[in-house]
Order: C-alpha cells, then sequence, then structure tokens
C-alpha cells in the first residue's frame, strides 16, 4: 500500500520539486488512516466471515441449543473469545501494516535517491503519537466491531447450508459498513479532540 | 419392549400451546409421562414433534399453558433454578451435535468441567465409564469427524449421560442411520432404561425403534394442532380406528399422490 502511494504521488511531487514529502505523505495516511482501516476491512474479509461461517454452522448442526441445554452460556463461550482475541490482534496488525506501509514508501524514496536517514526524519517530523495512538485505537474499536459483527451473524443463521453462506456474506458486508460509518465517526471526533 | 414401568409423573405437560410469529402450531395439549418409561412423540412430518421437544427443554417458550419438569416449569425460572433443571435432563439432538473442535472425551468431559468441582483426572475416569457405557471407549481421543453417524450418535448419548440425568430427550434417534446400526441404538436405549431407570423421551418416526422401546407412545397431528392418539405401540396399531394413526403404524400412503395402482408400472421390454 505504502509503495503504491509513494509511487502515485512521486510523479506529480516531482513537478513540484517537493518529492520529500512522500514520507509526510505515507507516514499520515498509513498511521492514521490506511493502517487500521485496511487491516479492518481484510480482517472482516478473513475473520468476521469465518467467525460467522463457524457459529452459523454450529448453529446449524445444534451445537449452539446443545450448549444452552447443558446451561452454557453461548455468548460466553463462543463470542467473547472471539471479540478479545481480535480486540489484541487487530492493534497488532495494524502496527504491522503500518510497518509495511512506511517500508514501501522508503523503497520508493531509495529509488529517487533519498538515503534512510532522510526519510526517517521526515516521517518523525509529520506524525505524531497521537496519530500512532489515534490509529491504534481506531484498530481496538474495529476489531470489536469486526468480530461482534460476525458473531451476530453466525448466532442469527437460520436452517441449512444456505443459511450458513447468507451469514458469512452479511457478516463482512455489515462489517465493512460499519468499519466505514465508525471511521467517519472517528475522523470528527479526532477533528474535534484535535488529535 | 421392556417392562411397563409405573412411576410417578416426572413431566407434565399442560394446556400448552406452541406458536412461531403467531402461527399456531400446536394447540391445548396435555399428557403426562411417568419416571422410568420410554415415551415416544410421533407423527408425520411437519406436525410439531421437535418444536414440542425443544419446548420440554427450554428452548422456546410455551404460547400458552406450561411444561412441568419434576413439578418445576422451565419457562418460569431463570439462573440458578434454570440450571438446576437443566442439570436433571441430558439432550441428544439429531445430528449428535458434539462439538466440532473437540475430542469425544473432550465433548464428554465438558459438562463435568462446568458443572463439577472434580479434578481433571477424575473428570476424565468418569468421562471414560460413560464412553465405555456406549461401547466409545477405544474412539475416545478422536475428534467428531473422524467418527461414523451411528458413533456420534452414542458419543452424543455419552456426552447427555455426562452429569447422571433422570430424563433423555432423543430428537430422532436413528435418522440417517443403517438398520443395522439403529437396532444397536435402540439396544443402547433398552439397556440404559434397565439399569439406570433413566426416562427417554425419543421424538422418532422410526416403526421398527418404537416396536422395540417404547412403553407408550402419543401421536401428533399437522391438521389437528395436537394429540390424535396415546396408548402403547401395540394398542395403537391393533386397536385404532383413526384412519390416520393406522395409515401411520400399517404404512399405507395418504392418498394425496394417487393410490398405489398409479403407480409407475415397470415392464420388461
Amino acid at each position: 500500500m505504502g509503495l503504491i502511494m509513494a509511487f502515485q504521488a512521486a510523479i506529480p511531487l516531482r513537478q513540484f520539486g517537493a518529492q520529500l514529502f512522500i514520507a509526510n505523505l505515507i507516514g499520515l495516511s498509513m498511521l492514521r488512516e490506511l493502517g487500521p482501516l485496511m487491516t479492518a476491512v481484510i480482517l472482516a474479509g478473513r475473520s468476521g466471515s469465518a467467525f460467522a461461517a463457524e457459529l452459523g454452522t454450529m448453529k446449524v448442526r445444534e451445537e449452539i441449543d446443545a450448549l444452552k441445554t447443558m446451561g452454557l452460556d453461548p455468548v460466553r463461550f463462543l463470542v467473547v473469545p472471539r471479540v478479545i482475541a481480535a480486540v489484541f490482534m487487530t492493534p497488532l496488525l495494524t502496527l504491522f501494516a503500518d510497518l509495511m506501509g512506511l517500508i514501501g514508501g522508503f523503497v520508493v524514496m531509495s529509488s529517487l535517491g533519498f538515503p534512510l536517514i532522510t526519510y526517517y526524519h521526515q516521517v518523525q517530523y509529520a506524525v505524531s503519537y497521537g496519530s500512532l495512538v489515534g490509529g491504534l485505537v481506531k484498530a481496538f474499536v474495529f476489531g470489536i466491531l469486526v468480530a461482534a459483527i460476525g458473531c451476530l451473524r453466525g448466532l442469527q443463521t437460520g436452517t441449512g447450508a444456505t443459511a450458513v453462506g447468507q451469514s458469512t456474506t452479511s457478516a463482512v458486508v455489515s462489517g465493512i459498513i460499519l468499519i466505514t460509518i465508525t471511521d467517519g465517526i472517528f475522523a470528527l471526533v479526532y477533528y474535534y479532540l484535535g488529535v | 419392549m421392556a417392562e411397563q414401568p409405573n412411576g410417578r409423573p416426572i413431566i407434565q405437560v399442560q394446556d400448552f400451546t406452541a406458536a412461531y410469529d403467531g402461527h399456531v402450531v400446536l394447540e391445548k395439549l396435555s399428557f403426562e409421562i411417568y419416571a422410568g418409561e420410554v415415551f415416544a412423540i410421533l407423527g408425520g412430518s411437519g406436525c410439531g414433534k421437535s418444536t414440542l421437544l425443544k419446548h420440554m427443554i427450554g428452548l422456546y417458550k410455551p404460547a400458552g399453558g406450561r411444561i412441568l419438569i419434576d413439578g418445576e416449569d422451565i419457562a418460569a425460572v431463570s439462573g440458578d433454578e434454570r440450571m438446576k433443571i437443566l442439570r436433571k435432563f441430558g439432550v441428544l439432538y439429531q445430528s449428535g451435535a458434539l462439538f466440532g473442535s473437540m475430542t469425544l472425551i473432550e465433548n464428554v468431559s465438558l459438562p463435568l468441567e462446568e458443572f463439577t468441582d472434580l479434578p481433571p483426572e477424575a473428570i476424565r475416569l468418569i468421562a471414560m465409564m460413560r464412553l465405555q457405557r456406549v461401547g466409545l471407549a477405544q474412539a475416545a481421543d478422536l475428534m467428531p469427524a473422524e467418527l461414523s453417524g451411528g458413533m456420534q450418535k452414542r458419543g452424543a448419548i455419552a456426552r447427555a449421560m455426562a452429569l447422571d440425568p433422570q430424563i433423555l430427550f432423543m430428537d430422532e434417534l436413528s435418522a440417517g442411520l443403517d438398520p443395522v446400526t439403529s437396532a444397536d441404538l435402540d439396544q443402547l436405549v433398552l439397556s440404559l432404561s434397565h439399569s439406570l431407570k433413566i426416562t427417554f423421551v425419543i421424538v422418532t418416526h422410526e416403526l421398527p425403534s418404537i416396536y422395540t422401546i417404547a412403553h407408550r407412545v402419543i401421536m401428533l397431528d399437522k391438521q389437528q394442532k395436537g394429540i390424535i392418539a396415546m396408548g402403547t405401540p401395540q394398542e395403537l396399531r391393533d386397536h385404532s380406528r383413526d384412519p390416520r394413526v393406522r395409515q401411520f403404524f400399517l404404512r399405507q400412503t395418504s392418498g394425496e399422490h394417487g393410490s398405489s395402482s398409479a403407480q409407475p408400472n415397470f415392464r420388461a421390454h
């Protein structure tokens, strides 16, 4: 992502002799916006759908009913562990995505003749800790949303194998829509908080 | 068939009505199931057999009336009171419903881990005893997907018996199984009924099974939304005047799709 953005930005910025600002573009957009957003969208496609399929299959096979008649709460037993896992892993994966984006940006910058230290200082100058933490807070919330909607759709599954497919599709679509809306709300909140 | 027990009523269904989205499926049902008996719920597809069972085990709340398990209304209580009732019975679901991510012995151990303070060694021992009871000790560490349909059913029976229930509810005991495996399961039910005096409530439409294991049966009907016959399987087969009951027990066609003479006539050329 960082590599593609840097490469595409390099062409117009070169006309103004402003290639150095590619570092600002990559640093800010990856850490504040694209890192958490792309990670969450990929997670919605990968893990949200998997949660919906797993729980949906359990519902169709009456395993959820079996839990209930054993006196075990399906939410505590099936949903809570998945949400906790997503809450911890999404910020970590976002950090990884941020790092990969920054490395991609550096690959383009170095091909334009900028040394690593220049890129590093420029990113450090452009990006505050607030941006990094703001991005990770978003990732934390996105993690909850992706896992919760995946599990919810799984538990709402009707009867038959077709219903599992519908739940899986619905988990991905609802997940991405929720992430996008929440991202918009974050943009407003961060604007008013001055993050 | 086993000897007819003469116990106290352990399940009482009183003026029970079931409805989905305002559409009544069963209306004003009343009957009692006695401790120690093997009780079968019969009827054609869509007559509400599984619906009745799911209300009995507390998955749904009745639209009217009540169902008492050992004198207590499962739909009217929550928390610890509900847990006390849930521990009195085990359920065998149509698909077995063993948890696919756990081995067989972990499945059987789960209720023991959740509801007892026993050490892990004791739990494993009890779980192994339950598996031995159903003849699956050798398969203890296999995953459910590695077991045949009949083995999955027996494993699910072992799990349902984990906490020594008084009642076992079984939804379609023989569904999807070959006749030999079905007969094996029938023998297992008879043996458990004899040795442990467990009350069985079985939803089925397998006639051989009904004759072998059931002390009493009720038959439900889709149009009537209620019970059309109650008694021993032999009584219903030999003495019922209701054509729907006779059709069921004598395996006659309903006539909805033409008479037997209208069946295709394949001739060799």
